[in-house]
C-alpha cells in the first residue's frame, strides 16, 4: 500500500462515550501507519443494542444515519468486532424487514468498505507488525462476534504476536463465550456473570497483566467483574496494545 | 390413587417460572454443574474430532441444510407421497393436528389392542405431547427402553437434554435410583448393585428385558420418513429400538410432519451428518430402516401418526422456519455456554437449549412468559450455528423472535422497556440528539459526583442488574467527539 488511505473512524457509540481511548487508539495507530483519519460526525451507531433487543423496526433509522454518515468513505475502520458485524450482518437484514430495498442494496454496497480494526491493519494496510512496542504479560480473548459474525479469524493474533516486548500467553477456554450479550446481561444477570466470572478466573489463571480483546463491551463486563473481584488483571482494547510504542508507551 | 408407572410430582412444566427466574436453581445446582460441564465437554469434544475427519464436512452440512429445505419447501406434496407410499406397503396413516388429537389416536389404538402396557423407543415428540401421561391415564402403562430415559423415569425425574436426557445425572446418582425404584415397577436391581457403568448397564437391561419379552405393542417417534419409499427410520444407540421394532405384534410412530426427507438417498448425507453431529460417533449403532408390514417378520400392524402440533405455523414465518430443518442431533446444547451451566429444565419445554429457544416459541407461540423469555435465554455468542449439521441461523432467528416477543409486548400499549428503547432508538438516529445526551449524562453525572470517580457506587434498579456483581467504570471526561472536535480546531495534537 504505497498512496495514503483514506479511513473514517467508526468509533462506535460505547467508546465514544465509555473508552474514548479506545477511539484515540486508533487515530493515532492509524495515523502512524500513514493513512488520513477522518470522524464523520453524523455517525452514532451500529443499532445493535435495539436490534439484539427485539426493536428492530426501531433500528431502522440507524442504519440509515449509518449509511448516510459513511457513504462516502473509502473505508470505514470500527475497533469493535461485535459493532462492525452487526453492521455487516444485519443491516441488510434490517432493512429487507423493513421493506427498504434502496437501503438494504446501499447498506450492501457500503459494507464492502466496512473493516473491522485487525482486519484492515491486515488484509487492507498489509502490515503485521504495525511497530507497537508494550512490554507486559497479555492474553488475548476472541469475542464471539469478532470470530463468529465479522470473521476476523487468528488477524489479532497475528499483530500482537509482532509487538516488541509483549509477553503473549494462550488465555484457557478462549473460544467461550465472556457472557456480555449485550442487554442479556441485565435480562439473565445471573448467567451471564456465572459466564463471565468463568472467564475472569481463566484470565488472572494465566497470571496476565493485561486482558486484551477487539470489544470493550466484553471487557466492560469482563473488567467490571475482575474490578469486583480486586483481580490483579487489567482490561485493555486490542487498538490501546497496538497504539502504544517505545516513543508513545501507554 | 397409585400410578402404573414413575413419574415426576408435577405434570409437565406446569407453573414453571421463566427462564431468567428459573435459571438460578439450575446454576446453585453443584451436582448437576459437575455432571453437565463434564458431558458436555467431553461429546463437544468428540464432534469436534469427528466433524474434522470428514474433509467436506461444510458441504455436507450444506447438502444436509438443501435436502432439509427441499423437504419443507414441498412438505404438503411430500407428506401425500410418503402416505401413499406407506399405506400401499400396509402401514395405516394417522393425522394429528395437535397433541390432544394425537394422544386419541395412540390411546384407541392400544385399547383396541387390548394392551395394558406398551413398551417405548426414545421419542421427543412423544414427550412434546405427553403421551405417557395421556396412556396413564387410560390405564395403560408406558415403559421407557432406552437406557438415559429409564433413568429419568424411574427417577420421577424429566428429561434435561434432547439426546442425553439424564445428562444431569452421574453413576451414583443412576445407582440409587436404580435401587430405590426398580423393584417397584418390576424386576428389581440385583443387591450387589454398584456405581460401575457395565455392572448399572446390566441391571437395566434385565429389568427391560422382561417388559420387551411381555409387551404387544410398541411406541415410536421417527428420525426421517422417506417419501418415495414410505421408509420409517429409528437412529438410535443400544438396541433397546431394535427389539422394541422386531418383538411386539403392533407398531404405532408419532412422527412431527417436518421429519420427511424427499427420497432414500438423501439418507446418505442425513445419516453422516447424525450420528457425528450427535453423539460423535462415525457411524450410528443401530440404524432401523422399516418399510409397510411383511408377513412373518417384526409387527404385523403398524400405525404412523403424522403430528403437527404448531409445525405448519413455523412453516408460516419466513426466516423462522428454518428451525424446522432440525434433526435433533443436540450438537447446539453441547457447545451452548449457557445451557451448559443452567441445565435442560430451565428452558421449560422438552426441547431445551439453543434449538429449544427458537422451536418452542414457534410450536407454542407467546401467550406464555416463559415462551416469551426463551429467545432472550442467549448470549447470542454464535457457538451453536457453527455446529449444526443442518446450517439452522439459531442466532438470527433468535433476534427475530425477539421482535416478535417485543410486537407481542407492545400490541396494546408500550411498556416501561419499550418507552427507554423508543428514547434510545431516537437518541442513536441522530448524532445531534445523542451529542446532547451525551453531554446530558455527563451534567447529571458531574451533579452526583460520579464523574472522574474510578466506578461507580451502587445504583438503584435498573442500573443494580449490573452492578450487584459487576463494576462500571465512571463516564469519561471527555467523549471522543469533544476530544476530535477540539483537535480540529487545533487544541489538541
Amino acid at each position: 500500500m504505497t498512496s495514503r488511505p483514506s479511513v473514517a473512524l467508526f468509533a462506535t457509540c460505547i467508546n465514544d462515550t465509555m473508552f474514548p481511548g479506545t477511539a484515540i487508539a486508533t487515530v493515532r495507530l492509524l495515523e502512524r501507519l500513514g493513512c488520513t483519519v477522518t470522524f464523520p460526525e453524523a455517525q452514532t451507531c451500529c443499532g445493535q443494542m435495539l436490534t439484539n433487543t427485539g426493536y428492530i423496526a426501531q433500528a431502522e433509522p440507524v442504519v440509515r444515519t449509518f449509511v448516510r454518515a459513511f457513504e462516502g468513505a473509502d473505508y470505514v475502520v470500527g475497533p469493535s468486532g461485535s459493532c462492525v458485524g452487526s453492521a455487516r450482518h444485519q443491516h441488510p437484514m434490517i432493512a429487507s424487514k423493513v421493506g427498504d430495498e434502496g437501503l438494504r442494496r446501499a447498506s450492501e454496497t457500503l459494507n464492502q468498505r466496512v473493516f473491522e480494526l485487525s482486519e484492515f491493519l491486515v488484509d487492507v494496510l498489509g502490515v503485521t507488525d504495525v511497530g507497537a512496542w508494550f512490554p507486559h504479560r497479555v492474553t488475548f480473548h476472541p469475542t464471539c462476534h469478532s470470530i463468529r459474525v465479522a470473521g476476523v479469524g487468528d488477524r489479532p493474533q497475528r499483530l500482537l504476536r509482532e509487538v516488541g516486548g509483549i509477553d503473549l500467553v494462550d488465555l484457557p477456554d478462549a473460544d467461550q463465550c465472556c457472557g456480555f450479550g449485550g442487554t442479556f446481561s441485565v435480562k439473565n444477570p445471573d448467567v451471564s456473570v456465572s459466564m463471565g466470572s468463568d472467564k475472569a478466573r481463566s484470565a488472572v489463571s494465566t497470571g496476565a497483566e493485561y486482558l486484551v480483546a477487539g470489544d470493550n463491551s466484553c471487557l466492560m463486563h469482563i473488567g467490571g467483574l475482575l474490578s469486583r473481584s480486586k483481580s490483579p488483571v487489567t482490561p485493555i482494547h486490542l487498538a490501546e496494545i497496538l497504539a502504544s510504542t517505545r516513543e508513545d508507551p501507554r | 390413587m397409585t400410578r402404573l408407572t414413575p413419574a415426576p410430582d408435577l405434570p409437565a412444566f406446569l407453573g414453571m417460572p421463566p427462564f431468567p427466574e428459573a435459571a438460578p436453581a439450575g446454576l446453585a445446582n453443584a451436582t448437576q454443574r459437575a455432571n453437565l460441564t463434564h458431558a458436555t465437554r467431553t461429546i463437544r469434544t468428540k464432534r469436534a474430532v469427528r466433524a474434522s475427519e470428514v474433509s467436506n464436512w461444510d458441504d455436507l452440512r450444506t447438502a444436509g441444510m438443501q435436502i432439509r429445505n427441499r423437504a419443507l419447501r414441498n412438505l404438503d406434496q411430500y407428506l401425500v407421497q410418503a402416505e401413499q407410499a406407506m399405506t400401499e406397503a400396509g402401514v395405516t396413516v394417522h393425522w394429528a393436528r395437535d397433541a390432544d388429537e394425537a394422544n386419541r389416536i395412540v390411546v384407541d389404538l392400544v385399547r383396541a389392542k387390548q394392551a395394558d402396557e406398551v413398551i417405548k423407543i426414545k421419542s421427543m415428540v412423544t414427550q412434546e405431547i405427553d403421551l405417557n401421561e395421556a396412556l396413564e391415564a387410560a390405564g395403560v402403562a408406558a415403559w421407557e427402553t432406552d437406557l438415559a430415559e429409564l433413568i429419568v423415569q424411574l427417577g420421577h425425574d424429566r428429561p434435561s437434554h434432547i439426546l442425553v436426557p439424564a445428562i444431569h445425572r452421574n453413576r451414583t446418582e443412576v445407582r440409587d435410583i436404580f435401587r430405590a425404584e426398580m423393584g417397584q415397577w418390576g424386576r428389581p436391581a440385583p443387591d450387589d448393585l454398584t456405581d460401575d457403568p457395565a455392572v448399572l448397564a446390566e441391571a437395566a437391561r434385565l429389568h427391560l428385558r422382561e417388559k420387551f419379552l411381555r409387551a404387544k405393542v410398541a411406541i415410536s417417534g421417527g428420525n426421517f420418513i422417506v417419501a418415495e419409499t414410505g421408509t420409517l427410520v429409528i437412529v438410535e444407540s443400544e438396541g433397546n429400538g431394535r427389539m422394541c421394532l422386531t418383538l411386539p405384534e403392533t407398531l404405532i410412530s408419532v412422527v412431527g410432519i417436518e421429519k420427511i426427507v424427499p427420497t432414500f438417498a438423501d439418507l446418505e448425507v442425513m445419516l453422516r451428518l447424525l450420528p457425528r453431529s450427535s453423539t460423535g460417533e462415525r457411524m450410528n449403532p443401530y440404524t432401523s430402516f422399516i418399510t409397510g408390514v411383511t408377513s412373518g417378520d417384526g409387527p404385523q400392524e403398524r400405525h404412523v401418526v403424522l403430528l403437527d402440533n404448531g409445525r405448519t405455523n413455523v412453516l408460516a414465518d419466513e426466516v423462522g422456519r428454518a428451525a424446522l430443518r432440525c434433526i435433533r442431533c443436540s450438537a447446539c446444547l453441547n457447545v451452548c455456554p449457557v445451557y451448559e451451566r443452567v441445565g435442560g429444565h430451565a428452558y421449560g419445554s422438552v426441547y431445551p437449549g439453543p434449538i429449544g429457544a427458537i422451536l418452542t416459541p414457534q410450536l407454542r407461540g407467546l401467550d406464555s412468559p416463559v415462551d416469551r423469555a426463551l429467545p432472550f435465554a442467549s448470549s447470542l455468542c454464535g457457538a451453536c450455528n457453527d455446529v449444526c449439521p443442518v446450517r439452522i441461523p439459531i442466532s438470527d432467528i433468535l433476534v427475530h423472535l425477539r421482535g416478535k416477543v417485543v410486537e407481542h409486548k407492545t400490541a396494546t400499549h408500550p411498556t416501561p422497556e419499550s418507552i427507554a428503547f423508543a428514547a434510545v432508538a431516537s437518541t442513536m438516529a441522530s448524532s445531534r440528539r445523542l451529542g446532547l445526551v451525551q453531554r446530558g449524562s455527563e451534567l447529571v453525572g458531574r451533579a452526583l459526583g460520579l464523574v472522574g470517580r474510578r466506578r461507580l457506587p451502587r445504583l438503584p434498579w435498573p442500573a443494580s442488574l449490573w452492578l450487584r456483581d459487576r463494576d462500571l467504570a465512571a463516564p469519561a471526561k471527555q467523549t471522543f467527539r469533544d476530544w476530535w472536535r477540539q483537535r480540529e480546531r487545533g487544541e489538541r495534537p
